[in-house]
């Protein structure tokens, strides 16, 4: 029996480890090491490798047979060492042979990482005794109580949060002056200040206590609210996040609202491809060809460099979004009886005929091959511009309210309720008197139409189109912020293109490896939490039910 | 008689008249342009020739990776959309390997030696990532709704892609030029490069070796079963999860060496290099319906030979300028079609119908 403990704490050891050299030699620990969390204490890339100790630490206390406390503690404290070990031999083995000629990242700054600047053979020791360290503290941490794990997860999350965003909150404060004090006192040039990290850390702590004591008193005061006070406080709410979304640009200033204009534009994408993924349950892989669709008609009817017709934005966009519903019912057809993985390999597949066409000679005089088009005229109401990337923001966040709108008021529609039966089984829904073509286009119309808006935008904002900006990457950026958020889900949406298209851009080191952690996010999910961060009501319902399902066919016995 | 009329007008969708008009239209295109072409005469013999080769040697390389394709089909009901990532890092792996024994001058003094063992190094890492990306991200997968492996696949698909250029940069490696595979054979009017020449033969000699071992050997003809029907195959005593990971592996071999000849035809490496040839090897997998191994590696030298020859033959001929630029809109093309019009593959048995 005690070999088995061993071997699972060796085994979770021997994954972290492994993680943690590919974490290294794919030069992500590097590129997060010029970021300090705390300054001078501990860095970005730190972290990382802590984080990964950590966790596998907390794993294997959690798979360990036996619940002592001796033995958790010794099975997390085994897999760390292993966790370091691995490292250590990775630094060894660098010191000896040159990695670099094969392995573009195994530099010696990474070492020097590695090894805290102290050398091999200390680093070495080091290390060892870093990653028993982190698994004895992964260890205890399982074996403390609820809340106190809250208490410590929470704040430091919250830590790791600021110290990551650094860039983004410190502008962001001193705008504002009283708000500065904060900032000195917080930050420093790179990463926050010792006191800062222990002020915060003490800070969202007593706020967890205090949750933890009271909060459930507080929630169920809420819930016995009359329904009208319960109805004035759900249109506070709504009021404030409108006033907020409404005053955000002014605050953020111009790099931020740019930004918040990229994730807009996703969150428009998304929502339209929502419709066809969340809602019908038809996998769209070329959803790009939409985007590309909706800027181009909106380059060719404005731009004065093709000099087709001039149209002004406003008197385009219906153009653009009409042009977008007719090619997804165009593409549609086609597609009608594919199910599942063929319908992906063929939209995939017209995604990149849509581009190969656009890049071509061929059509050139049309659509201006690889040079693309330029001098797309901005939007104006009266003579108010739409330039700035503050004033584009406003336009597109009534652009993401309208789409928003539509999508929620469609979900509970008879259309809506059609497009669910298709995705949960399009046998049974054809014999309950849907009509499968009719659903399916329109599905693909709407989707198409939505995207088609953002790609209109998306063309004004830049003043230009080229082919290159509507590669294959979109689609797969899209469909992996609605599988993150949550399929079919539309708060699921909004916060999936916030934590994959937000945070990328906000953090200059992640942009490299933005594609990768994608992936993982995306397996990741699929494996543990095939709902999404935000699932929708219905779906997880039926997820639960399939799941108790599941558990009493594994269990008959049980009553 | 009207009668018979009126039920083929009840059978018969708008839908279907209009897919059957935008097929219409594209076959008259192809005849109307080849025509063109033809008459035109601008390509001499040995030109079609040269297209011809060049069509077989890419073909094969299509039809080593369609097989990798069409056997986990077979055995999992899904589209390994990380099998690009399968077929990259073979070559990738082993362009080290080459460059180093050509730094040495190994590769000048021992060119088969080195050969080989270039080949065992892409295949031995094809192998196992295609062997680990079915245990950690395939296997807990195994009875989850359609949807959920194939988007499992995608992330895979981009996690590999990305630790590979993390791991080996971003930039295009050149293959070190082996002289042995340099020059031409000439026959008359005819020349044949010698690289497509020892592509098409070793991926012939490769293809056919691992037909038979599907046909021939006991654990090809459990991967068959498996792939038949996994309940009765379970009955009969096959380790299920042992086939599936040997369908992996199988896959894996293929596409490594696929990915050498493809690195020693074209001469680079880069980690998005899987991408294109995937959805090629996927639309030859189509083409000979999905879940036939015969049917997908034929499917393979059919496309490569369309790739290669149908530019210059029919859309020369409709007058379009630099045909060459919608090579791969043919590929993408011919996917879709074979998509409406015979999703069971142009020489399938009606297999996919009750498989899909």
């Amino acid at each position: 029996m005690s070999k088995s403990i061993w071997q699972n704490g060796i085994k979770v050891g021997l994954i972290g480890g492994v993680s943690a050299v590919l974490l290294a030699l794919i030069g992500m620990v590097e590129a997060f090491s010029q970021r300090d969390i705390i300054s001078n204490v501990i860095s970005m890339g730190h972290t990382l490798l802590l984080l990964v100790a950590v966790f596998m630490g907390y794993l294997a206390a959690k798979r360990t047979t036996r619940t002592e406390p001796l033995w958790v503690l010794a099975n997390s404290l085994i897999s760390g060492l292993v966790v370091g070990g691995l490292l250590a031999l990775f630094v060894i083995l660098g010191s000896l042979v040159n990695l670099r000629k094969v392995f573009v990242n195994a530099m010696p700054a990474l070492y020097e990482l590695l090894t805290f600047k102290q050398g091999t053979q200390t680093g070495v020791f080091l290390l060892l005794g870093a990653g028993a360290l982190s698994g004895v503290l992964a260890g205890l941490f399982f074996l403390s109580p609820k809340l106190i794990r809250r208490m410590l997860i929470i704040p430091l999350t919250g830590i790791v949060g600021a110290g990551v965003l650094q860039d983004m909150l410190r502008p962001t404060f001193s705008l504002w002056g009283p708000l500065a004090v904060i900032n000195e006192w917080l930050y420093t040039a790179n990463g926050l200040t010792v006191y800062g990290a222990i002020g915060l850390f003490i800070l969202i702590a007593a706020i967890i206590y205090f949750w933890a004591k009271k909060g459930s008193a507080i929630r169920m005061g809420l819930q016995r609210l009359p329904a009208g006070g319960q109805r004035a406080l759900r249109i506070t709410s709504f009021l404030l996040l409108f006033f907020i979304l409404f005053v955000l640009p002014q605050i953020l200033g111009l790099f931020l609202s740019e930004v918040l204009t990229i994730v807009g534009l996703y969150v428009l994408l998304g929502l339209g491809l929502n419709i066809v993924v969340g809602f019908a349950g038809l996998l769209d892989l070329g959803y790009v060809a939409f985007f590309a669709i909706g800027a181009y008609t909106m380059a060719i009817l404005t731009s004065p460099e093709l000099a087709f017709f001039s149209l002004s934005f406003w008197e385009a966009l219906p153009f653009a979004v009409l042009m977008g519903v007719i090619s997804g019912v165009i593409l549609g057809i086609p597609v009608l009886k594919m199910r599942g993985d063929y319908l992906a390999i063929a939209t995939l597949g017209f995604g990149e005929i849509i581009r190969i066409l656009v890049l071509s000679d061929f059509l050139r005089p049309w659509l201006g091959g690889a040079q693309g088009v330029g001098k797309i005229p901005k939007a104006f109401i009266g003579s108010l511009e739409f330039g700035t990337p503050q004033m584009i923001y406003y336009l597109i966040l009534a652009g993401c309210f309208l789409v928003a709108f539509i999508s929620y008021r469609l979900r509970d529609s008879r259309l809506g309720r059609a497009w669910m039966a298709v995705r949960e089984d399009e046998d049974v829904a054809q014999a309950m008197g849907i009509n499968l073509v009719a659903t399916k286009l329109l599905a693909f119309a709407t989707g198409a139409g939505f995207s088609a808006l953002s790609g209109a935008i998306f063309a004004s904002k830049l003043g230009s189109v080229y082919p290159h900006s509507f590669n294959v990457m979109i689609s797969f950026n899209v469909i992996c912020l609605i599988i993150v958020g949550g399929m079919g889900s539309i708060p699921g949406v909004i916060v999936g293109s916030i934590a994959l298209v937000g945070l990328p851009e906000l953090l200059r080191e992640f942009a490299e490896y933005r594609l990768l952690v994608y992936g993982v996010a995306l397996v990741v999910m699929m494996l543990m939490r095939p709902e999404g961060l935000w699932p929708e009501a219905v779906h997880r319902r039926e997820l639960e039910h399939d799941t108790m399902l599941a558990k009493d066919e594994k269990e008959p016995s049980k009553p | 008689m009207l009668q018979q009329l009126k039920r083929l007008r009840e059978r018969i969708t708008p839908t279907d008249v209009v897919m059957w008009l935008i097929g219409a239209v594209m076959l008259a295109m192809i005849i109307w342009g080849s025509a063109a072409t033809l008459s035109a005469g601008r390509y001499a013999r040995y030109h079609w020739f040269d297209f011809i080769i060049f069509g077989l040697a890419q073909g094969s390389i299509y039809a080593l990776i369609a097989m990798g394709y069409t056997l986990v089909y077979g055995v999992l009901r899904m589209i390994n959309f990380a099998h690009s990532e399968v077929f990259m890092s073979g070559p990738y792996t082993a362009y080290y390997v080459a460059a180093a024994f050509y730094s040495s001058g190994f590769l000048e003094r021992q060119p088969i030696l080195c050969l080989v063992m270039i080949f065992l190094v892409a295949m031995a890492t094809s192998t196992l990532i295609a062997f680990l990306l079915e245990r950690v991200a395939y296997r807990p997968l195994r009875n989850a709704p359609r949807l959920i492996p194939l988007i499992t696949a995608i992330g895979a698909s981009f996690f590999l892609q990305y630790t590979f250029r993390g791991l080996y940069g971003a930039g295009f490696q050149a293959y070190p030029v082996v002289k042995i595979l340099e020059g031409q054979f000439v026959f008359g009017e005819y020349r044949i490069l010698r690289i497509h020449a020892v592509v098409i033969v070793a991926a012939a000699l490769l293809l056919v070796a691992l037909y038979s071992f599907i046909q021939r050997t006991r654990v090809g003809k459990a991967i068959r079963a498996v792939s038949e029907d996994k309940e009765a195959a379970l009955m009969m005593g096959i380790n299920i999860d042992k086939m599936i990971s040997t369908t992996f592996v199988i896959g894996g071999m293929a596409a490594g060496a696929a990915g050498v000849f493809y690195g020693l035809m074209f001469k680079q490496v880069h980690f998005f290099m899987g991408f294109i040839p995937e959805i090629k090897a996927f639309t030859a997998a189509v083409l000979g319906g999905i879940g036939n191994i015969r049917e997908a590696m034929l499917g393979g030298i059919f496309l490569g030979l369309i790739e290669s020859i149908g530019p210059s033959l029919f859309l020369d001929g409709l007058g379009i300028v630099a045909p060459y630029q919608l090579k791969d809109g043919i590929a993408f093309t011919m996917l879709v079609l074979v998509l409406i019009f015979r999703p069971t593959g142009i020489l399938g048995e009606r297999l996919a119908v009750k498989k899909a």
